[in-house]
């Protein structure tokens, strides 16, 4: 058996450390261990592989996986990604520390995180942030769970149904576990309704509404009046959001929230079939000691330096336990290096160019998906920026298909039954002429 | 490592930038409507590309990592980070997946989770596993929704309480809260282990289940295993298991054979992806046969989990494969028993006996609380360690003892890193009978000094004012 490189062991070593210890062999080691749950046998596994052989086999694994040009979006975007970000965020010394428990040794990973809060209270326009949570969609159950938290006797959350699917699904699941009752907002005309949720609120058992910024059909959602109504019935209005587009829309602070919440992945992190991703939760300042996860803060070291601290600690779990606020400990700290080395690259300007080039591009794709007759558009007066969806006048599977197999990733299905498509500045007018073209052809 | 004080805010001067895009070919869309435009400045750093490249780069070097040096982490296994597993992740034919695409285009990315899927249970001895949790604590969460579940398919409504001792991790008791269960406290032996007469009286028609990890956080093997599994069986419950500690076991026992019906494994611990500062990390849950059909239903995030790390922890099995598993539990367990053994003489080890992973020292034996003998904490301790270049054990967990100092050493360290760290933590032993202040004041060689921790709390400043 050759030798694994991650193992720096030799047959003297051991022979050495089992003298020292008093131990024969190292079975010895495990003899506090019943006979019966020692296994026996050997393990149902492959042979170990060298590196090279290690370095194929992927090669071949990645082969088996399509790469189209994505034009597709409903909660993870393929915006482009800096290389200086994949470069510096594999410096090691970021990539392979913990949590930052030695402060005096963790400045870097303390300082990035007390950097990165400031990124995302500055977007969302609310006052204090934490150090990540785990997506987009749990941040949105961590949210709800402190709705209900803040609201004491009031158990019931109102979902609005506009919000992306996977966002619902997983509110729902933790709703279900953690004993909150679950309210819907319908979105009749493609942007939740504010009759609906106010005939909601006055059934006096609203301790928050999640409603989403940017919605499902890429909306961009009026909330004036949301606020008011909400703050009315002592709730707490939580805005869902796309982090990448508050440069260019209201901020959930604008609107009055009390909570916003999103994934990050928009700001420059790769799709990688789902994660990781990082989500975000920011709050007002009075909800900060309510608030979920790691806080970062400042102070300064005995010869009176800057220095920073995981602070406010008393809320979490492993001084709480049971009582803490959340169970969240490990999060998505590399990820949030990632977005706040992407937001320095890209600064107030360049994320409101990729807003312009993605808002014009899928507008300039709408115009022309409409002109080949064979979509009707489903909310014509309906803002939006880098998404949309269309009610396709046949059934799509042939069209998606065509797509596929021209190398394109385009009108997904909806619940509704609609296609919903994105474009992002990655996609040029020349894609998206290509696209239409095989729709037409279709 | 040395002090560099800036943050990316102060480095920012209008009309620089580190980015480059594309010239916009498109013809203008409508503007978005004035009642929906962002009405605040967007106040974001400009800064040119070398600008954020040192930056980070400088900040980088405040920090420590397993690549820096030791990193004896109590209940966080801090093993090298193969550099074989970032390079896969990062192929584009994965990083370029988008999570909507239907199976057809996704097969090399479905095999993975299929393959880890028999791989993770071969090595647990559980039936089937979900990916979906993206941390440890996610995991025990996903792992007692389905523990619910099985009760509530059963029509069994009652078991609202679930069993955690004394020892445990905090997120144990803190995620059954979460999933809406009532913790139930079994205190444990002074020999460390569960105890079982105080667990018998616990056990009824309202327990859904028990979370235990095995090794203990003691790094102790619960020899009771058996009984505890057959007691909390019979009456209705089911037994949770804790990977964080699954380590010691690698190779050579299955916690699917002990009993547990459901676990969740930390793929950034015992599968060696990095923990990135605090994440991303992976968290699959893994279920016996008979709960197989809990899984399904629950969704707790976005998409397939943590995809990435999964990848990375699947190409580690790899280069273990069949022949290697074992050399990894039993060389955790190995230099876990030598470093105890070599420093039990000055450090107080409050329970004797062969450890598994890890042990708890309950700080000096000269530990500074009689006036007359000169000592020092366990706070002490592990901020002298860093002035010797290493990074200290996990502090003041378990809570079971006042000066617990937690030592993890993984079998990726060698002899020769080990016997350095021995003599290191013998040589501030004896600083600490000397001139005790060497180590109040410690550490000296670290980029800050102690900070106020007091007053970061009392007076937050969470953001940058600018």
């Amino acid at each position: 058996m050759a030798t694994l490189p991650y193992l720096p062991h030799t047959q003297a070593d051991i022979r050495a450390m089992l003298d020292r210890i008093g131990a024969k062999q190292l079975d010895d080691l495990y003899s506090d261990v019943p006979s019966e749950f020692l296994k026996k046998g050997a393990y149902a596994l492959p042979d170990a592989l060298s590196e090279q052989e290690i370095r194929d086999f992927f090669a071949a694994l990645e082969a088996q996986n399509a790469r189209l040009k994505v034009f597709v979006g409903q909660g993870a975007y393929d915006h482009y990604t800096p290389s200086v970000i994949p470069y510096l965020t594999q410096r090691s010394e970021f990539l392979t520390a913990y949590t930052p428990y030695q402060c005096e040794i963790s400045q870097g990973t303390l300082r990035y995180i007390f950097e990165y809060q400031t990124l995302m209270c500055e977007l969302t326009g609310l006052d204090v942030s934490n150090a990540s949570m785990y997506d987009g969609p749990t941040a949105a159950a961590e949210a709800m769970k402190m709705a209900v938290s803040c609201a004491r006797k009031k158990n019931r959350v109102l979902l609005s149904k506009a919000l992306l699917p996977h966002v619902i699904k997983v509110v729902e699941t933790y709703a279900k576990f953690h004993g909150v009752e679950i309210g819907y907002v319908p979105a009749p005309d493609g942007q939740t309704s504010l009759e609906a949720l106010q005939a909601e609120l006055a059934q006096d058992d609203v301790a928050g509404v999640i409603v989403p910024s940017i919605n499902r059909y890429g909306i961009i959602e009026d909330h004036s009046g949301f606020a008011d109504a909400i703050h009315a019935e002592k709730g707490l209005l939580v805005e869902y959001c796309d982090p990448s587009a508050l440069a260019v829309v209201n901020t959930p602070g604008e609107w009055g929230a009390d909570i916003a919440v999103g994934d990050g992945q928009p700001l420059g992190l790769p799709l990688c079939y789902g994660g990781p991703y990082v989500g975000f939760m920011t709050v007002k300042k009075e909800h900060m000691r309510k608030m979920p996860g790691r806080i970062v803060g400042q102070t300064v070291d005995k010869q009176g330096r800057r220095a920073f601290v995981l602070t406010l600690q008393a809320r979490e779990q492993h001084i709480k336990r049971e009582k803490a606020t959340s169970n969240i400990c490990s999060n998505e700290s590399l990820m949030a290096l990632w977005v706040t080395i992407y937001l320095s690259l890209m600064g107030p300007e360049g994320l409101k160019e990729v807003n312009k080039i993605s808002a014009d591009g899928a507008h300039y794709l709408k115009a022309e998906l409409l002109k080949t007759g064979q979509f009707q558009d489903v909310f014509p007066d309906k803002p939006f920026l880098k998404e949309f969806v269309l009610k396709p006048k046949k059934f799509p599977g042939q069209l998606q298909k065509k797509l596929e197999e021209a190398g394109f990733f385009a009108a997904l299905d909806t619940e509704e039954g609609y296609v919903s498509f994105c474009v992002t500045e990655k996609r040029s007018k020349e894609e998206c002429d290509q696209l239409v073209k095989v729709v037409k052809e279709g | 490592m040395k002090y560099y004080d800036k943050l990316i805010f102060e480095l920012s001067k209008e009309g620089r930038c580190g980015y480059s895009l594309p010239v916009n070919k498109f013809p203008a869309a409508p503007e978005v409507p004035q009642q929906l435009r962002r009405q605040a400045p967007l106040r974001l750093p400009e800064v040119s590309e070398p600008d954020v490249v040192r930056h980070y780069t400088n900040l980088s070097q405040m920090n420590f990592g397993v690549d820096t040096g030791f990193y004896p982490l109590g209940s966080c296994t801090m093993k090298y980070n193969p550099k074989i597993n970032e390079e896969v992740a990062a192929l584009q034919g994965f990083a370029g997946l988008h999570p909507l695409m239907h199976a057809g285009l996704t097969k090399g990315a479905n095999k993975v989770y299929q393959e880890m899927n028999k791989a993770l249970a071969a090595i647990t001895g559980m039936y089937t596993f979900t990916f979906d949790p993206c941390a440890g604590a996610h995991g025990e969460l996903t792992g007692l929704m389905i523990m619910r579940t099985y009760h509530m398919m059963r029509g069994d409504m009652a078991r609202t309480k679930v069993i955690v001792p004394d020892s445990a991790h905090g997120t144990n008791p803190a995620s059954a809260a979460v999933c809406g269960l009532e913790v139930v406290e079994v205190k444990s032996l002074e020999n460390g282990r569960i105890d079982v007469e105080a667990l018998k009286p616990l056990l009824g028609p309202d327990i859904a289940g028990i979370m235990m990890t095995n090794p203990n956080t003691l790094g102790l093997f619960e020899t009771e295993i058996k009984t505890i599994a057959k007691l909390v069986h019979d009456c209705g419950g089911l037994l949770y298991y804790d990977g964080a500690n699954m380590n010691p076991l690698m190779g050579v026992v299955r916690p699917g054979d002990m009993g547990f019906d459901i676990m969740h494994l930390n793929l950034h611990k015992t599968f060696s992806t990095p923990h990135g500062g605090g994440g991303p990390g992976s968290g699959p849950v893994g279920v016996a046969k008979h709960l197989e059909d809990c899984i399904p239903d629950l969704r707790v995030s976005g998409f397939h989990g943590n995809f990435g790390v999964i990848l990375r922890a699947y190409a580690y099995i790899l280069a273990l494969g069949k022949d290697h598993l074992r050399q990894v539990g039993q060389y955790a367990v190995l230099s876990a028993n030598y470093i105890k053994e070599c420093l039990k003489d000055v450090y107080k080890l409050p329970i004797e006996g062969v450890c598994k992973h890890e042990f708890v020292f309950d700080g000096l034996i000269n530990d500074g609380a009689h006036d007359d003998v000169p000592g020092a904490t366990t706070l002490d301790v592990a901020k002298r360690l860093l002035d010797y270049g290493f990074h200290a054990p996990t502090i003041y967990f378990p809570l079971l003892f006042h000066q617990a100092l937690m030592i993890e050493p993984t079998e990726t360290e060698s002899k020769e890193t080990i016997d350095t760290f021995i003599e290191v933590m013998r040589k501030i032993a004896a600083e600490a009978a000397r001139d005790p202040n060497i180590l109040h004041d410690a550490p000296h060689n670290a980029p800050i000094t102690r900070p106020d921790e007091t007053m970061a709390a009392r007076n937050p400043i969470l953001k940058y004012e600018w």
